[in-house]
């Protein structure tokens, strides 16, 4: 019961990590939080249901072509939306970024329509019983690629030359430029992984629960966003263990008490993380100046 | 003519008018119901203003202060207040009550905002949304999931522009005053409001707390519009809706949330013939505003009218105090 629970936890966990790894980099980045991300994540899920039932590709392929996809939308979207208003006052980003998100549900529901969408199983589940609990092959792979994608992230942030940039950028976004950081480049390059991560959990909540519609990017997207703030927001580490802590929050309250109060549990615990914890786990705390 | 005049000219005129068209049905009701719709919003948008454009704030749980004034208003006239051909005149009364519980839990979410802001009080906000949402579905006297049926249609044009009227000089009464230059000024620089003696506490409390008593008026004038509320209508995207009016008419001005939520109700009316392609317009002209104008369509400055004239005159000492 308990470790059938603790894998389940894992599975919707690392959905949740996935995606707030996107608004942690950028916020890290921009200082921006980007509200249209929930959305990506809908979209990335649409998209592999197109190359799988259309092209017909198999999974393999759907992984990278979906995330390369999503990952060239984020750049897009940041180019044309974001970028226009990088010095403008932090609220008319906001606003922006919601309105985003706005149109990309709203031109999937013009365009695919608003029923929900049956999303095919891509590989044939097999069923594993331990005992006193059993998991599946699909599981196991979400599992397994979404913590083998989120060391990548943080190897990538830690060791590389691009990541040492991102860094530096979220340090300190006056004196980076002098430096010779391309800043847009790097923003581009942010939002292109944090899209691609996005969609990537997109195909995996196609795969597990395998109805998508429109609206779906809401709901995650804020909870995702939820698991950025319980970590701090702008901390890779942070993102994952909020991401974790969520899902298995949501898990137990939904195992022990009717699915209805599960919402009431998730946002109470936040609350009371937040007024011991105002900073998060991982985030720094602001010093304020005048 | 004396200026101080023209404000209550204009309010017995728009008075006079709103009541021959509910009297008189004057209006086509299609009509009139947009236009109740477009109070509603100014009621609202102009309470979150208080918040979200004076005090600076990001709260994005003002629709649960009006799932919390359209539940207790709806309870009061349906289960509480007589019914009979005169009940209408106990409205008020249902409006109130509404206001009052929704400022009580604008009283409980003010106290968590003391330390956090921006993207903390988001959250706080968001998760208020959330909890406000489950605890009307787990509530069996308030219809659960299913919804809240049964209420009269008693919100009219009248009500409406009372009530916005209302909302708007209240606004603007206390952003003049020398209190709601205390509100201002958390806004500018929380610490060094702080030093100059502002208690920003207090004022924190009292901006959450009007706004949302205000917004629980307008749920209850919601809820006694559209006759049939459920949790699901005031979810995220409620709150999102009045976030986008705000910020499109400019926040931090008294005609901004004005002009934004009769701007962008008639504008999704007017596209109606798009079908739901007006839903991909909306969002993109929002965008593209917001890139050539990024504080809105007023752009932080104030109609001549809305200033109040002459200003509000400080006694001796307390314009110091407040004055950075």
């Amino acid at each position: 019961m308990f470790i059938q629970q603790a894998l389940n936890s894992l599975q919707l966990g690392s959905i949740y990590a996935l995606i707030a790894l996107g608004y942690t980099m950028v916020y890290g980045v921009l200082r921006l939080i980007n509200f249209a991300h929930g959305d990506v994540f809908m979209v990335g899920s649409y998209a592999a249901l197109f190359l799988a039932v259309s092209l017909h590709c198999p999974l393999l392929i759907i992984l990278p072509l979906t995330f390369i996809a999503i990952g060239a939308l984020g750049v897009v979207i940041e180019r044309l939306a974001y970028r226009p208003l990088r010095n403008a006052p932090r609220v008319s980003a906001v606003i922006t970024a919601l309105a985003v998100g706005l149109f990309l549900e709203t031109i999937m529901l013009a365009t695919v329509g608003p029923e929900p969408k049956k999303f095919p199983a891509l590989i044939i589940t097999t069923v594993y019983s331990f005992g006193s609990f059993t998991t599946t092959n699909l599981q196991i792979m979400i599992i397994t690629v979404s913590i083998v994608l989120m060391m990548a992230v943080d190897l990538f942030v830690a060791k590389t030359r691009t990541g040492m940039a991102m860094r530096a950028l979220s340090w300190d976004k006056t004196y980076a430029p002098l430096l010779g950081i391309n800043v847009d480049r790097i923003v581009s390059v942010t939002f292109a992984l944090g899209a691609g991560l996005a969609s990537i959990a997109g195909i995996f909540v196609g795969l597990a629960y395998p109805v998508i519609d429109p609206y779906m990017g809401i709901m995650v997207g804020w909870k995702a966003f939820v698991s950025a703030v319980i970590g701090g927001i702008g901390s890779i580490k942070g993102a994952v263990i909020g991401g974790f802590l969520l899902g298995a929050v949501e898990i137990l309250s939904a195992a022990f008490l009717p699915s209805t109060f599960k919402d009431m549990i998730v946002f109470g615990l936040l609350l009371i993380i937040l007024l011991f914890k105002p900073q998060g786990f991982f985030g720094l705390p602001v010093q304020k100046k005048v | 003519m004396d200026r101080k005049y023209i404000g209550p000219l204009l309010f017995a005129a728009g008075m006079a008018s709103t009541l021959c068209c509910d009297f008189l049905h004057a209006l086509d009701p299609y009509v009139a119901q947009i236009i109740m719709y477009i109070g509603i919003n100014i009621i609202m948008t102009a309470s979150l203003n208080l918040v979200n454009g004076y005090m600076g704030e990001f709260s994005v749980g003002h629709a649960a202060f009006m799932a919390v004034g359209a539940y207790v208003a709806s309870f009061f006239s349906v289960s509480i207040l007589p019914h009979g051909p005169w009940s209408a005149v106990f409205f008020p009364l249902c409006l109130l009550a509404g206001g009052a519980a929704a400022a009580l839990v604008g009283f409980l979410i003010a106290v968590p905002a003391f330390k956090a802001r921006d993207d903390y009080l988001a959250i706080i906000t968001l998760a208020l949304i959330m909890i406000t949402k489950s605890v009307f579905e787990n509530l069996p006297w308030f219809g659960g999931p299913q919804g809240y049926s049964g209420i009269q249609k008693y919100t009219n044009l009248s009500w409406v522009f009372v009530c916005a009227t209302a909302t708007v000089v209240v606004v603007r009464n206390l952003v003049n005053s020398n209190f709601g230059r205390g509100i201002i000024a958390v806004r500018d620089d929380e610490v060094a409001a702080n030093l100059v003696s502002v208690n920003t506490k207090y004022v924190k409390v009292l901006a959450f707390v009007v706004s949302a008593f205000f917004a629980g008026v307008g749920g209850g004038l919601f809820a006694h519009l559209i006759q049939f509320i459920n949790p699901r209508t005031f979810s995220i995207i409620k709150s999102t809706d009045f976030l986008l009016m705000l910020y499109l008419g400019g926040s931090g001005t008294l005609a901004g949330p004005i002009l934004g939520a009769a701007i962008w109700t008639i504008l999704l009316e007017l596209l109606r013939f798009l079908g739901i392609w007006r839903f991909v317009v909306a969002p993109v002209a929002l965008i593209i505003l917001m890139i050539y104008r990024p504080l809105g369509i007023m752009g932080g400055k104030e109609i001549k009218w809305f200033r109040p004239h002459p200003p509000f005159p400080s006694p001796p000492g307390e314009g110091e105090r407040i004055k950075q």
